[in-house]
């Protein structure tokens, strides 16, 4: 195939208004991101894709040439309709075709190989590559887990607390939680439950006090359910073991990498039983205890900031 | 390869066997032309400088092959699976006839295969191998660096003990902390929220198939580059530079003097080895 010469002619594409338009798409793919992932953002792929083909379509019109109408052959090989000829004495059954004019079928059928050949390669690869990304995304969440009767989490106690998130899932779903009942507030039961899991790169945060495993109790709440509450005396707050952060009694934290306060999850109570919901995040909690003013946000990975502006750089989470 | 001339009159009795050693060899060339690929590969010319840093890509790649097959045993063995996947490797370690020395050999070849790249990628960059025309080989290069570290980091989940759980963790924690798409990462390689019983089998897909996949196709494009463009004498090489070098073709010198380290058409000047 020859390159097109310099200076031959100018090859510049004319001007056109197809990019400005398609960067217009781009944009609402990223603002719709934000604002509305499932409506806009789609809306701003589809005008990007658009008028993407047509700014290809547009830019590429001087090597595509213009192809011809194919006549149809209408006529049935081998039922002649008029007396038959001697070669040499009729006209040409096809007039010569004028060279550069013609659409040629070796490039018909080279194109519709290359195509043909695209679309069952997507075909086949478009929902393989969807089995293995989508799945991480979908029915994703925490259930709600049931940690048995009040009785069990004395006023003012820290107690370790063990459970399976889903227990169909074995030993890998296993979770710790940090939970002290503080007491009533208003007359209903008020509790601190801290999710073990450093805020900066998720290792399993310790308390920094005595942890009494001589007075473990395990509970079997439901069927392959088993709560496991171990009390312990976290005076000096909680650390992490691997890189060295560290959190008051409250989470908040106190020294080393991690960028904001420990997670906490939502509870409720049940006919008598503690339920855990869903965990959130927390920048920092002013106060202790019930008296606490916990500042939540929406569940983010570690090291991720919730506030300041280094919240810019997460501006989306994946649905959990 | 041409026989000597002055060779005595073999006995029958030889020419025999070697009609019998020559003849599927041919069969085979004549089909395929892989004989003398092979040999085009193994014997074809190099600096007469070439030093024994040369030799550090080969290692490599030796260490990967020790990798690959070692990996390919243990799977027969190895149970991806969250409930047993521990107990495997102890009966790997504990039980199976040598399956410590082959899980060791994969386990100790690992530091060994990375390190090896490192002082292949660190001769490279000292003998200024990168330069023109090489620079695609040496991103090819980097490629194998980033998949080999993915290797590693893949790999390290597989024996399912705390220390592989935790290093997995705060690993994939560190990916989720890349700004905007971090995240989506994060949950892509945790195949959910949390490390779950799809994690441990995700992983060892991307271990075993898909990233070593990538990894051997990679090595053949570099070994072509290395093939097509030719082996850089060292810098301090006299030959390259056009001094000595017996039969050295001065007029493919550039204006630096040096040939063969810039130049993959002066490839012709260099000597086969001993060969003066």
């Amino acid at each position: 195939m020859m390159e097109p010469q310099h200076g031959d002619r100018p090859h510049l594409p004319g001007p056109s208004l197809y990019p400005i338009a398609f960067a217009a798409g781009v944009a609402c793919i990223l603002v719709g991101l934000i604002v509305s992932p499932l409506l806009i953002a789609p809306i701003g792929a589809g005008i990007a894709v658009f008028f993407g083909y047509l700014w290809a379509r547009d830019a590429t019109k001087e090597y595509r040439g213009v192809p011809e109408p194919i006549e149809p052959e209408g006529v049935e090989p081998g039922t002649p309709t008029a007396a038959p000829v001697p070669a040499n004495v009729g006209e040409a059954a096809t007039a010569e075709p004028e060279p550069g004019e013609r659409f040629p079928r070796s490039r018909f059928l080279e194109a519709s190989t290359l195509g043909l050949g695209a679309v069952i390669g997507g075909l086949i690869t478009v929902p393989v590559i969807g089995f293995m990304v989508v799945p991480p995304f979908k029915g994703q969440g925490y259930p709600t887990v049931d940690l048995g009767p009040l009785e069990n989490f004395p006023e003012g106690k820290w107690l370790i607390t063990t459970f399976y998130e889903r227990p169909q899932d074995g030993t890998v779903s296993r979770r710790t939680a940090y939970i002290r009942n503080n007491g009533l507030l208003n007359n209903e039961p008020s509790f601190t439950i801290i999710w073990n899991r450093c805020v900066h790169l998720g290792c399993p945060v310790q308390p920094n006090g005595p942890v009494q495993t001589n007075q473990k109790k395990v509970v079997r709440v439901a069927e392959g359910q088993q709560v496991s509450l171990t009390p312990a005396l976290p005076a000096g707050g909680f650390g992490c073991p691997c890189h060295g952060g560290q959190y008051d009694p409250e989470g908040n934290r106190t020294a080393g990498p991690p960028v904001r306060a420990l997670n906490r999850y939502e509870y409720s109570i049940v006919n008598g039983r503690l339920v855990l919901g869903q965990p959130y995040s927390v920048s920092h909690v002013d106060g202790t205890g019930k008296n606490a003013k916990i500042h939540a946000y929406k569940l983010a990975g570690p090291g991720m900031h919730v506030d300041g502006w280094e919240q810019i750089f997460y501006p989306v989470q994946p649905p959990h | 390869m041409a026989v000597a001339p002055t060779r005595t009159k073999k006995s029958a009795r030889r020419q025999k066997m070697e009609a019998a050693v020559n003849y599927p060899l041919d069969w085979l060339e004549e089909r395929s032309g892989l004989v003398g690929g092979l040999r085009y590969f193994l014997f074809r010319k190099v600096p007469g400088d070439t030093n024994w840093f040369h030799t550090l890509g080969s290692a490599t790649l030796t260490a990967f092959l020790v990798q690959a097959i070692t990996g390919v045993i243990l799977a027969m063995y190895y149970k991806p699976d969250p409930n047993s996947a521990y107990q495997s490797v102890n009966h790997i370690t504990n039980d199976l006839t040598l399956g410590w020395l082959v899980r060791g050999m994969h386990k100790w070849g690992a530091s060994v295969f990375i390190i090896l790249l490192f002082f292949h990628m660190a001769r490279v960059f000292l003998f200024g191998a990168y330069k023109y025309p090489r620079e695609l080989n040496w991103i090819v290069g980097v490629f194998l660096l980033v998949f080999g570290m993915l290797e590693g980091f893949t790999g390290y989940l597989l024996p399912w003990d705390q220390t592989a759980y935790w290093a997995t963790v705060v690993g994939i924690n560190l990916n989720g902390t890349a700004p905007i798409l971090g995240p989506f990462l994060a949950d892509f390689l945790r195949s959910g929220a949390e490390i779950g019983p799809d994690t441990l089998s995700r992983f060892y897909s991307l271990h075993m198939l898909l990233i070593p996949g990538a990894i051997f196709a990679l090595i053949g494009l570099h070994l072509y580059l290395v093939v097509r463009l030719g082996v850089t004498s060292p810098p301090w090489s006299r030959e390259a530079a056009g001094g000595l070098g017996a039969g050295a073709d001065y007029e493919a010198q550039d204006g630096d003097g040096r040939v063969g380290l810039t130049q993959p058409t002066a490839r012709s000047t260099f000597r086969r080895n001993g060969d003066e």
